[in-house]
């Protein structure tokens, strides 16, 4: 039995004991994971070409993929040893403490509710944009695709995640196809890379646009750590976890390079950074009708699998919560039918409902990312207070990851960089909301904290932490 | 150690922690917006010839621009919307002072709090 079985806990309704139902497996697990960061090939990474222009794009592609290479060699050491819904709220309980784990689990569910509005509005925007009917506006298809997809996540997780594995893999094949449908092996025939990518405009705002690309550099991959909330749910965490956010990742990787390639190949630096559907331009630009409706569809599906995986684990985030008594303990219930946190659903659908009417693209974007970078710095400090509380050998891991500490270094060296490009765009906001961390910080330790049942908090089996 | 036993939470106090929350989110997120601190300073840099080769697109820019249905006229404030990095050093040393602040007092005080927890768990065996 793994560690993660021993401890699954349960919540008590009407006299029954309820837990979360363990029916997923890996392919769950990538699909959650991928699900949830495959729209950010579909609009959102190319405002790094805006903020730094084409090249810096590609260069912050890659650069934020060893990022969040390290968060996922992080992710499934810690996971596949502390396997518990909320994911690395669980870890800060475990490993640093309730404070820290009730400020990761807020950066998780503002994450993964910012996320879920950038996916509505972008669908809204996307169906508007293809009727091209004066006077439609987004907001029904926003209100809609939230609705629907909550009372999908209320209903059950294995057909949420069925449902988010079948358009996910839709949608990525739509990648592949596009890629191979220009000849990427020819320029000049469809692909024009040289006269679209020139040394006059490859960096137009120098190096210091490199750096401010990195805000939406995070977007390629952002929320692929999210895997890790669905740890209660799956059958086996220890083999699973590791292995689907692994692969989450080699895939993301992948669809990230040939998104680049082929997007910067067909159309002007400047363009790409504006437009909300770069892959779907893309396809337009082909001239294939084929790829344009494949690429309009594809674009939907992919708003529509990151939104449903982003409300499953925000969900599962304010459900801890709940469960813990760091907020009360009304969202702890979990639906005696469908086995499923329904009220943190249900609490967290007109916040997103909200924003998805306040917010544009990029501004829901923003606080996705500025939660999301906040929870990465945590991360890189976290593994090694992990590493130094309980030495290899003293536990067992379900995975151990290579080089430590060089992952954590890289990506709290990335996190600082990442920070400096937030500050270049939007440092207000980025204090506004630390400042709110801070504030909220503050009433859990000196008020809300007193509900709280101390010793519970630890509940992996594992020996005293070492210097405790 | 004794047991820490915490008392129960009454359900107004639950409605009023759960406005707490919801207040807090709303004005975290909702106040930047409302002031307009939430966005990248972008600033047109006009020009007066509007040509392509004046915005400083080559040939086949220009027949993607306007295979996406833009004339120079309507492509310039697109082209022409730059950001201006400026370094604010004042704003930046405070978000960095922030940010260092708010870290320090987390793990301060969940060090503080993980003690509670960790005696309390292991002083039971």
């Amino acid at each position: 039995m793994t560690a993660a079985v021993e401890t699954a806990q349960t919540t008590t309704i009407h006299g029954d004991r309820v837990s979360l139902l363990r029916v997923l497996g890996p392919a769950h697990v990538w699909a959650l994971g991928v699900g949830i960061v495959l729209v950010g090939e579909f609009t959102g990474w190319n405002f790094a070409a805006d903020k730094g222009g084409a090249l810096a794009a590609l260069i912050v592609c890659w650069i934020v993929g060893l990022l969040y290479t390290s968060v996922a060699m992080i992710d499934s050491e810690v996971t596949s040893t502390v396997a518990a819904a909320g994911g690395q709220y669980a870890q800060a309980k475990h490993i640093v403490g309730p404070l820290m784990a009730f400020n990761v689990a807020l950066f998780l569910v503002f994450a993964y509710t910012m996320l879920e509005v950038s996916d509505a509005i972008l669908l809204g925007d996307t169906i508007v944009a293809k009727a091209g009917v004066e006077g439609l506006t987004h907001n029904s298809f926003i209100a809609a695709t939230i609705v629907v997809l909550a009372w999908l996540n209320y209903r059950g997780v294995l057909m949420t995640l069925n449902v988010n594995f079948v358009i996910t893999a839709i949608a990525y094949i739509s990648i592949v196809i596009l890629f191979f449908s220009v000849s990427p092996w020819t320029q000049g025939a469809v692909l024009k890379l040289n006269e679209l990518v020139t040394p006059g405009n490859a960096l137009p705002y120098g190096w210091i646009g490199v750096i401010a690309a990195f805000q939406f550099g995070i977007w390629y991959y952002l929320g692929i750590e999210g895997t890790t909330q669905a740890a209660e749910e799956v059958r086996s965490p220890a083999r699973s976890l590791p292995y689907g956010t692994m692969a989450g990742m080699i895939t993301l990787l992948i669809a990230a390079a040939m998104t680049w390639y082929v997007c910067a190949s067909l159309m002007p630096w400047e363009y790409l950074g504006i437009t909300y559907y770069p892959l779907w331009d893309a396809g337009k630009l082909t001239g294939s009708p084929l790829l344009e409706n494949l690429l309009f569809i594809a674009t939907l599906l992919s708003a529509l699998a990151s939104a449903n995986g982003c409300i499953n684990d925000a969900a599962r985030a304010w459900f801890s919560l709940g469960r813990d008594r760091y907020l009360p303990s009304w969202f702890s219930a979990v639906h005696p039918k469908y086995r499923t946190p329904y009220r943190s659903i249900l609490f967290l659908l007109p916040i997103a409902l909200a924003f998805a009417f306040i917010a544009d693209l990029n501004q829901a974007i923003t606080f996705s990312i500025l939660s999301g970078v906040l929870q990465y710095t945590f991360m890189s400090i976290n593994i090694m207070m992990f590493r130094k509380k309980w030495p290899l050998g003293t536990i067992r891991r379900g995975y151990t990851h290579p080089f430590h500490p060089l992952p954590a270094i890289v990506l709290f060296c990335l996190c600082m960089v990442t920070f400096f490009a937030i500050f270049l765009g939007f440092g207000s906001q980025l204090i506004a909301m630390t400042v709110f961390y801070f504030l909220i910080s503050l009433w859990f330790h000196f008020y809300r904290y007193k509900f709280v049942r101390r010793g519970d908090q630890f509940s992996m089996p594992w020996p005293k932490p070492q210097g405790y | 150690m004794a047991r820490y036993t915490p008392p129960q939470q009454s359900k107004a106090g639950q409605i009023f922690d759960i406005a707490v929350v919801v207040v807090a989110i709303f004005v975290a997120l909702w106040l930047p917006l409302k002031l307009g601190l939430a966005g990248a300073a972008k600033s047109i840099d006009p020009l007066d010839a509007k040509t392509w080769d004046a915005l400083g697109q080559n040939a086949t820019m220009a027949s993607v621009w306007e295979k996406l249905g833009y004339t120079p006229e309507t492509a310039h404030d697109i082209i022409q919307n730059r950001f201006h990095y400026i370094i604010d050093w004042p704003t930046l040393i405070i978000m960095a002072i922030v940010l260092v602040a708010y870290f320090v007092f987390l793990f301060r005080a969940s060090d503080k709090e993980y003690r509670e927890v960790i005696n309390e768990k292991f002083d039971d065996k």
